[in-house]
């Protein structure tokens, strides 16, 4: 087998992989919202999703996100045809988008602990911070790696074998994406409700 | 001397006090010993000149091959520990506590039979499976390596760190006395404010997250990188076991991750997960962790059975009997194990709907495994069987493992499990699970490809007497808590009233364990006494006339393992090679190999360093280790220079003098 080839192999594996860490990934969060779905009356005489949530400002959030899922897929496609500087300004605007998105839930936090509605106040306030706050923290890795990418496009073009490393790292922004989905239609949506 | 004020010192060491340090006399005698042991392997590495070696051979490696050997001798140090443990326990409840020195007070003994079951499941077995997988699948499959060798270095070193976290407290702190699973709420921060869960907590995490990178990096391996010709169907069934307890890795894995996770946050941060109060839910944390739990069980028995069914076939001299039925049932085995969690607590008072569901289904997934008992014995009927002791192995097997199947279906009743439930009844089934099972498979296994990797074999005689003293001992161990259970002596008893006329049924139990101890000596013998004859013990590299494509690589194995892909045409690839050899001379080709990396060893490291700091609460070596983690997988990962080039050259010469070495040898 040639050297060539023998590369597209490892990617082809790399990529096998790398799906296979995103459903082991998915049964994590299926974790995550079983353990919320039966916690989720479980407020203790504390508030419930619907006096705290402000559906609003999460639909903004999930607005930054969809739209920083739309950029890191134009950063790839202009990536996959050599476009450096305009892979390069998507990525940039995706992090901005995706380090907007992480601020806001911080800011949400911060906001509910400032409240008196902090995880340790019932068991339905620990599985949301903590379901949330996992989806949070996957984007904060989304984030550092993403700033690597931009890093080392700055100091020199795509080679091959980064243009293979950023269409993985699209496949997690859009994973983390639909996970937000169902965190938005069952935490926010269904759980807000009255 | 001017006071260090106390603010730094909790700042430096978190809860670590000097007083931490000191145990009561049997731990701190093992404490002692580990640390003697520990420090002897020291000196002796550094008189010998032997660290260089030691970095470059062994803790740099990522040939899977070296990574398997390194997994056998840390499983087997782990063995001897947790059979320790099982040495204590029986004596204290042989004895009935009645000695004139106290053997071990309540919270002691609680310790060790945690401790006991946390290893034997986590770093015997696991550690021992993970082995059986980097030692063969590669080679069965005809490829030279797995899919992601540094991911497979970290695995290994998350494996190993958390082995020393679990082993940490007979030096310093306690371990946990919330049993092998801890059920809160007594592992919770209420009832157990110290270190122990904590320690188990992130032992288990570290070791766990190892498992599940493991899982990943073999499923990609055995779908990608099967030699030509090698379709699903064709593949070693000891590849398809390890293809289904990967696939159950995968899935079960992230569970106790998250439960892990989770009860760590309610000790932690005072979150109300699985805490009695502000609506926590202790019996969301059972159900989860047996959601895990098990799979768990079939991710260690799997493996087992792909040995069993290899070793049976090359004993045997026969094809595998009903191979295709064997594959169907490994992958019913693999779904229906996610099917039957809720049987481990029918008690808990989910109604009779729900308990007769997962009742059934219990029933129902005996059945696979049940077809494939009987393949097994159809494959010794009407064949040349040769009683090798992994042969012995194997048929010790199947009588315990029926047994325990019959009585898993027995408490698979939930009705009947309510007299069951918790007694030892159970305690005696699990363990002609694990031990009949996964224990006796990993010794048919050992003495099986022992000779692939060493070149010589194990001494036969010895071997069997390590058997019979195992298989002696293990009914004289377990048979009498059978009769105990339906007495209804509970598990966990540190002492029971004499009045109740359990005790000479102890004793017997007690004398099973000091056979079993026999048996493990044995073991021990066998493998000093191998090594001593090794020169009159040598073979060539099939010694059992074997059929799967591990045995068509040389012995020793090069790196590479295969200077030239076998193309492959039939099942059991290496017995038709062996009736047809190809006449071709070989055309050899450039190969890449891995390079050498310590990057995977020093990630463990950190990993351990973290796990250390979360368990003491020193904050400041979390955030250290916690970055040191991450700026080594990026330095890594944008690496782009891995792999190192052997040329076509190097390799006709290599596989040259390889053969010129055993034609020697066969003539000789």
């Amino acid at each position: 087998m040639n050297r060539e080839k023998e590369e597209l192999a490892v990617f082809s594996r790399k990529t096998l992989g790398f799906w296979v860490y995103l459903m082991t990934d998915c049964v994590l969060f299926a974790t995550l919202f079983a353990t919320f779905a039966v916690l989720r009356t479980a407020t203790a005489g504390g508030p419930a999703g619907s006096d705290i949530f402000d559906l609003n400002f999460v639909l903004i959030e999930t607005m930054i996100l969809l739209t920083s899922s739309f950029t890191v897929g134009l950063a790839l496609l202009a990536a996959e045809r050599g476009l450096r500087y305009q892979s390069l300004t998507w990525l940039v605007i995706t992090f901005a988008l995706g380090a907007t998105f992480l601020g806001m839930e911080l800011w949400e936090f911060n906001h509910l602990i400032g409240e008196g509605h902090g995880w340790q106040q019932s068991a339905f306030l620990s599985s949301y911070f903590v379901l949330v706050g996992t989806h949070g923290l996957h984007i904060a890795v989304g984030l550092i790696w993403m700033a690597v990418v931009i890093f080392r496009l700055i100091q020199r073009n795509f080679k091959e074998t980064d243009v293979r490393r950023l269409s993985l790292l699209s496949l997690f922004w859009h994973f983390l994406d639909i996970i937000w989905i169902f965190i938005f239609s069952f935490v926010y949506l269904i759980g807000g409700m009255a | 001397m001017p006071q260090i004020p106390q603010e730094w010192i909790t700042f430096l060491f978190g809860r670590l006090t000097l007083q931490d340090f000191v145990h009561e006399p049997i731990m701190a005698g093992a404490g002692i010993g580990m640390v003697l042991g520990l420090v002897a392997v020291l000196i002796g590495l550094t008189v010998f000149k032997k660290w260089k070696w030691l970095w470059t051979n062994w803790i740099t490696a990522l040939d899977p091959k070296k990574i398997g050997i390194m997994y056998v001798v840390v499983s087997a140090i782990m063995l001897l520990r947790g059979f320790a443990d099982a040495l204590l326990l029986r004596a204290q409840q042989a004895t009935n506590n009645n000695l004139p020195v106290e053997l071990l007070n309540a919270d002691h003994f609680q310790q060790i039979f945690s401790a006991h079951g946390s290893i034997m499941i986590f770093f015997v077995a696991m550690g021992l499976i993970a082995a059986m997988f980097n030692l063969l699948i590669p080679q069965q499959i005809g490829s030279r390596d797995v899919a992601f060798p540094f991911l497979n270095s970290v695995s290994f070193w998350l494996f190993v760190a958390g082995m020393i976290l679990i082993n940490a407290p007979l030096v310093v702190g306690e371990f946990s006395n919330a049993g092998w699973l801890a059920y809160p709420p007594l592992s919770g921060l209420e009832f157990n404010p110290g270190t122990g869960v904590d320690y188990w907590i992130w032992s288990l995490q570290i070791a766990g997250i190892g498992s599940l990178l493991s899982g990943i990096n073999f499923f990609v391996t055995i779908l990608k990188m099967r030699a030509p010709g090698m379709t699903l169907m064709k593949m070693p069934i000891f590849t398809w076991s390890a293809l289904g307890s990967t696939m159950l890795i995968m899935a079960a894995f992230p569970i106790l991750t998250v439960t892990l996770g989770l009860l760590s946050l309610d000790r932690m941060i005072d979150t109300n997960f699985f805490t009695s109060t502000l609506g926590g839910n202790p019996m969301l944390y059972i159900n989860l962790i047996w959601a895990w739990g098990h799979p768990e069980v079939y991710i260690l028995v799997l493996p087992a059975f792909g040995i069993f069914s290899e070793v049976v076939a090359t004993f045997s001299g026969k094809r595998l009997f009903g191979y295709k039925s064997m594959v169907y049932a490994i992958m019913a085995i693999t779904v229906l194990s996610f099917t039957v969690w809720l049987h481990h607590f029918f008690t808990m008072g989910a109604g009779a709907d729900v308990n007769t569901f997962f009742g059934i289904m219990t029933m129902i997934i005996a059945i696979p495994t049940g077809v494939k008992v009987f393949n097994w014995i159809f494959t010794m009927y009407r064949g040349r069987v040769r009683f090798t002791t992994p042969m012995l192995w194997f048929i010790g097997f199947i009588v315990t493992f029926t047994i325990g199947g019959l009585t898993g279906v027995m408490m698979s009743v939930p009705a009947a499990d309510f007299q069951f439930h918790n007694s030892l009844f159970l305690v005696a089934h699990f363990h002609n699970m694990i031990i009949g099972g996964v224990l006796f498979g990993a010794f048919a296994g050992f003495a099986y490809w022992f000779p692939k990797f060493t070149g010589f074999v194990l001494n036969e005689r010895i071997g069997k007497w390590a058997f019979w003293s195992w298989l002696v001992g293990f009914i004289l161990a377990f048979g009498p808590l059978y009769i105990l259970g339906f007495m209804g002596a509970v598990r966990r008893l540190d002492h029971y009233d004499p009045s109740l006329g359990w005790q000479g049924l102890f004793i017997v139990a007690g004398v099973g364990v000091a056979v079993i101890a026999l048996g493990v000596f044995f073991q021990v013998l066998q493998i000093v006494v191998s090594i001593i004859q090794r020169k009159k013990n040598r073979v060539g590299p099939d010694p059992w006339n074997a059929r799967t494509l591990e045995w068509a690589t040389h012995t020793p194995t090069p790196e590479y393992n295969f200077a030239v892909i076998p193309k492959v045409t039939e099942r059991d690839a290496f017995w038709e090679m062996k009736k047809n050899p190809s006449k071709k001379k070989p055309a050899y080709e450039d190969i890449w190999v891995p390079k050498s990396s310590g990057v995977g060893a020093i990630i463990g490291l950190f990993a351990l360093g973290f796990g250390v700091a979360a368990v003491w609460h020193i904050w400041w070596l979390l955030v250290l280790s916690l970055v040191a983690v991450i700026v080594l997988v990026i330095v890594k990962l944008t690496d782009d220079d891995v792999e190192r080039k052997l040329s076509a050259e190097e390799i006709e010469e290599e596989e040259k003098k390889l053969i010129a070495k055993e034609l020697k040898e066969q003539v000789a």
